[in-house]
């Protein structure tokens, strides 16, 4: 069972990193990266390694993504102006 | 053509360099150092994780190492994005209500787990870290709920100078008091599983949520106010 989803998991993963790199929307390509982090935690706690999964969960889906919308948004402004 | 051919000739190399690890299967014996851990760590160190007994005091120096690899980004952003814009607050949107009341709600409950998650560092998974960035994410909360927000540089700074220091500090006892730089012997180890146990583990991990908190704080924080 567990097997299953871990390769579910790393399929999702896979395509939510080829969508990463070939999205033509930035903030879309973000998120998507982002939802590669939150699945890695997910596997990461199936692997028996809550400590990593944390760190994961918080800095890799939450804070990198909410750095790089704002890195976004700057040069957004930047190309407005 | 000449850049497709290197391309896959870079691919090859490492496909021989990682197939080899395919066969090797950590789960099926441990190494000589990782038998010793788990064999003598609870009792030597008094630690109910063991994983954070390997980070802060067996491996207490790398530990060192990455707070001051993210003091150093902290301090890089800050760097860079100095120049701070006035009016900026006064251009941006409301949030919505429910972000708002959500917000309100949620905000201390994420704060309480965050010191939870760093306090109880060597009982349940977690730790400084984990702690200081769950602490960052619902500061995050606040800045998107309130987007006039200020924070106080000074202050947030202040905070992580004296809990990097005071990590500083106990390592050094550790080297007069115990066994050596970072040891957390200093304190008794109290009995095994409380929350009041693990000599100076729990100190450690208190100052390093703190610290690591307010820097990831002072990073969005920049981020947002900078031009």
């Amino acid at each position: 069972m567990i097997t299953i989803i871990v390769i579910v998991l790393g399929l999702i993963m896979i395509i939510a990193a080829f969508l990463a790199i070939y999205q033509k929307n930035l903030v879309a390509a973000v998120i998507s990266a982002g939802v590669i982090s939150l699945l890695a935690s997910i596997l990461y706690l199936l692997l028996a390694a809550p400590d990593v999964a944390m760190t994961e969960a918080a800095i890799g889906s939450g804070l990198t993504t909410v750095v790089f919308l704002y890195a976004i948004s700057k040069i957004k402004k930047k190309d407005g102006e | 053509m000449v850049k497709r051919i290197i391309i896959l000739l870079v691919i090859v190399f490492f496909a021989i360099i990682i197939f080899p690890l395919l066969k090797v299967d950590p789960t099926d014996s441990l190494s000589s150092l990782a038998t010793k851990y788990i064999r003598d760590g609870a009792d030597e160190l008094g630690s109910a994780n063991l994983v954070t007994s390997i980070v802060v005091t067996y491996r207490g120096l790398d530990t060192l190492g990455e707070v001051a690899v993210l003091f150093i980004a902290t301090a890089g952003v800050g760097f860079l994005l100095r120049k701070k814009k006035n009016s900026s607050a006064n251009k941006r949107r409301k949030s919505s209500e429910i972000l708002s009341s959500g917000t309100s709600f949620l905000v201390p409950i994420i704060f309480l787990f965050g010191v939870y998650i760093f306090t109880h560092g060597h009982l349940t998974p977690g730790g400084g870290f984990q702690g200081g960035v769950v602490i960052a994410s619902g500061v995050l909360l606040l800045m998107l709920s309130d987007v006039s927000l200020k924070f106080n540089h000074f202050l947030l700074s202040a905070i992580e100078s004296f809990s990097g220091f005071f990590y500083i500090i106990i390592g050094i006892l550790g080297l007069f008091l115990a066994g050596g730089f970072l040891d957390n012997r200093i304190f008794s180890l109290g009995t095994f599983g409380n929350i009041f146990s693990a000599g100076a583990i729990p100190i450690i991990y208190s100052l390093l949520g703190i610290k690591v908190g307010s820097e990831l704080v002072g990073i969005l924080g920049n981020l947002r106010d900078s031009e």
